[in-house]
């Protein structure tokens, strides 16, 4: 997994709330047994319409948003199935941030696993982006150590995040390897329980 | 003396492998349930570091969601059948125990779990699937996780988790007649929303939750996840000890009433305490009706469909807006004058011999509307058998409704059965997401018995008086 600490990039608002994973990423995807190529059907439905072609009025259709690495969104973003297909396809399609006021529980997880960094920001901050982003090429620096986003106009709060999720994103580490220096505790847990 | 607890604190203390200053905890697990569409990618992730499955002993695989329900030896989707594939060559390699299509104990993962025996009070269970829930029902602390976290555990049979916040809800009182465990859940989400439960565990506690038998607690906790919640429980009492007695993986005998004693220790103590408390009061629940595009959009069968004016904040607005367009319904219609061309009965929320029993209480003798496509999908392969053996199928195809083979099936749509697009659905399963049961489909969940009411009427109708009207 790739580090993550100041990323810079271009913003594109999905002004929905309660965005589930089943529109993330619709189902007929998830029958691939590669962790890669899924970013091609990212918010499949919301972006092509009966006969496979673009919806012009879908933000990531729109040339303006070509390339953008930080996506803006409602409150609740990510609920539903526990699908990682979700976060695979919006790193695979280039996003490497996501704001929001507030998202779901197993998806939040999901991001942190995949090197995602999904920033937890108030209502009004996350309108004060929304409005922005609609309305210019606009950008933000995301800055993970100091755990501060701002934009170019002096527009900029400080967010939290926990700080194992944060080691991690900052290092890109295998989690699995960090838990195998545990071995020990592990096999004590089990002697003692049977 | 000690200081009163809830279950949640207790399953939770009893897991803790390793704590530190800084990071969540690390968690042990006791049993991880696997299926075909979540699991692929974490067994690569084992091969390709070259590691093994820490404990096959405590994995356990079955396929459920891509499982054909017509003939299920012919999968016409190759990708569907490379994935189901997929999974059994990893069981081999890995020594994990596989139910495959073929097996006697094959069906829903949340289904057979249960079945099985698999489930039991205490345990810390997961799956890469977020309606894990369900075996919370059992006092089981169950959630959902992602593949990542699948791969997690089957190198490491552990999770660091951050402990949850607790959350009671309160359930006074009991429900009224033709009210069900699915009319409840939905109301509670409905109450307070689609993420009252984000960052907690709830436990269910109440008058109309202990008198409730093990498949309704079953259908409560399975939606806990529409509430935000990744685990929903429910302490272990008589009802759970009997249910699971005489199982295949429980302990039997001597060792099953000391098994029984330490389970129902487990039970929240009196006077523990939680972060939060919410209440409901059971005798208010009515037969409920999503009218919208998320669990909790809905409404009482009796009700209209809301007005978006009667909202003030844009956001809700908007989102009203959206979900009558996607549904094809007017503000204010009555739900119960909305048509449909589709019945589902089945789902890990729905699928088990008593919704089955029930559904067939209201359509015996009786026949679906002719402009209504019907079909039962059992939740499992014993679920079907159980079910023939009552003659519950020939009361479901002599009323006109299809008998099919286990699976998840129309839940999602994976396999063949989807709904088209524009059509509607009464669904007793849990999701009503946009394109869930197929691109357009109009999805409106409901009980099994009003799943069944809707296909004879062939539009939503108060089960209450449904039934009442065949007394008479
Ligand atoms: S029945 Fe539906 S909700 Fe349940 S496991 Fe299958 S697809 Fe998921």
């Amino acid at each position: 997994m790739e580090p993550l600490r100041i990323h810079q990039g271009l913003v594109c608002p999905i002004d929905r709330t309660n965005v589930d994973t089943d529109q993330i990423i619709p189902k007929q995807f998830l029958k691939r047994i590669e962790r890669s190529g899924f970013g091609q059907f990212l918010f499949y439905n919301w972006r092509f319409d009966d006969d496979g072609n673009p919806r012009p009025d879908f933000p990531l259709n729109a040339p303006e948003y070509k390339g953008a690495s930080i996506l803006v969104a409602g409150e609740n973003f990510g609920c539903g199935s526990s699908r990682e297909h979700a976060p695979w396809a919006i790193q695979d399609f280039g996003f490497k941030v996501l704001i929001a006021p507030s998202y779901a529980d197993i998806f939040k997880n999901n991001c942190v696993k995949n090197g995602i960094l999904a920033i937890q920001a108030s209502e009004e901050q996350v309108q004060t982006i929304m409005k922005k982003a609609k309305t210019e090429g606009y950008t933000l620096t995301v800055n993970l150590e100091d755990q501060i986003v701002s934009d170019n106009d002096g527009f900029t709060f400080h967010f939290d995040i926990a700080p194992y999720p944060k080691e991690m994103l900052l290092n890109g580490w295998d989690e699995i390897g960090v838990t195998l220096n545990y071995e020990d505790k592990i096999k004590q847990y089990e002697l003692a329980h049977g | 003396m000690q200081t009163p607890k809830n279950i949640i604190q207790k399953i939770w203390e009893q897991h803790v492998v390793h704590q530190e200053e800084g990071k969540p905890d690390l968690l042990y697990i006791d049993l991880h349930l696997v299926h075909e569409v979540t699991s692929p990618q974490a067994f690569e992730g084992l091969r390709m570091n070259g590691r093994q499955v820490r404990r096959p002993d405590l994995t356990y695989a079955t396929m459920d969601h891509n499982v054909p329900t017509r003939e299920r030896h012919i999968i016409n989707d190759p990708i569907s059948k490379k994935q189901m594939d997929t999974l059994k060559q990893n069981c081999q390699e890995f020594g994990v125990t596989l139910a495959d299509i073929n097996h006697p104990d094959n069906g829903i993962v949340h289904v057979i779990g249960p079945e099985l025996g698999l489930t039991q009070p205490g345990k810390t269970i997961v799956c890469g699937d977020s309606h894990t829930s369900t075996h919370g029902a059992f006092g089981a602390l169950a959630f959902g996780i992602g593949t990542s976290e699948v791969e997690h555990v089957l190198a490491t049979q552990t999770l660091w988790q951050a402990p949850p916040k607790t959350l009671n809800v309160k359930v006074n009182g009991r429900l009224g007649t033709g009210v069900t465990a699915k009319d409840l859940i939905l109301a509670i989400i409905g109450k307070f929303g689609v993420k009252f439960g984000t960052g907690y565990v709830i436990e269910y506690t109440g008058e109309a939750i202990r008198a409730m038998s093990m498949e309704e607690r079953m259908t409560v906790c399975n939606m806990s996840i529409e509430g935000g919640a990744r685990a929903g429980l429910i302490s272990p009492d008589e009802t759970t000890i009997e249910y699971l007695r005489g199982r295949k993986n429980v302990p039997q005998g001597q060792a099953f009433e000391e098994a029984a004693a330490r389970w129902k220790a487990l039970a929240t103590d009196e006077g523990a305490a939680y972060d939060t408390v919410v209440e409901i009061d059971a005798a208010e629940v009515e037969p409920q009706v999503t009218w919208g595009t998320n669990p909790g959009m809905c409404i009482p069968v009796t009700a209209n469909v809301p007005n978006p004016n009667d909202f003030e904040k844009p956001s809700e607005k908007d989102e009203i807006n959206r979900a009558l367009e996607y549904m094809g319904l007017e503000a204010g219609q009555p739900i119960s004058s909305v048509k449909i061309d589709h019945v589902f009965i089945g789902s890990c929320t729905n699928s088990r011999l008593s919704d089955l029993r029930k559904a067939a209480e209201v359509i015996r003798g009786k026949q679906v509307a002719p402009s209504v496509k019907a079909m039962v999908v059992p939740g499992s392969f014993s679920v079907k058998l159980a079910a023939e053996k009552e003659g519950l199928d020939q009361v479901f195809k002599a009323a006109g409704f299809e008998w099919r083979d286990a699976g998840c099936s129309m839940c999602l749509g994976m396999n063949d059965d989807i709904i088209p697009s524009g059509e509607r659905c009464a669904s007793t399963s849990n999701r009503n997401f946009e394109g869930r049961q197929g691109k357009g489909a109009r999805t409106h969940l409901v009980s099994p018995e009003m799943a069944a009411a809707a296909a004879i009427a062939g539009h939503f109708v108060d089960v209450r008086k449904f039934t009442a009207q065949e007394v008479m």
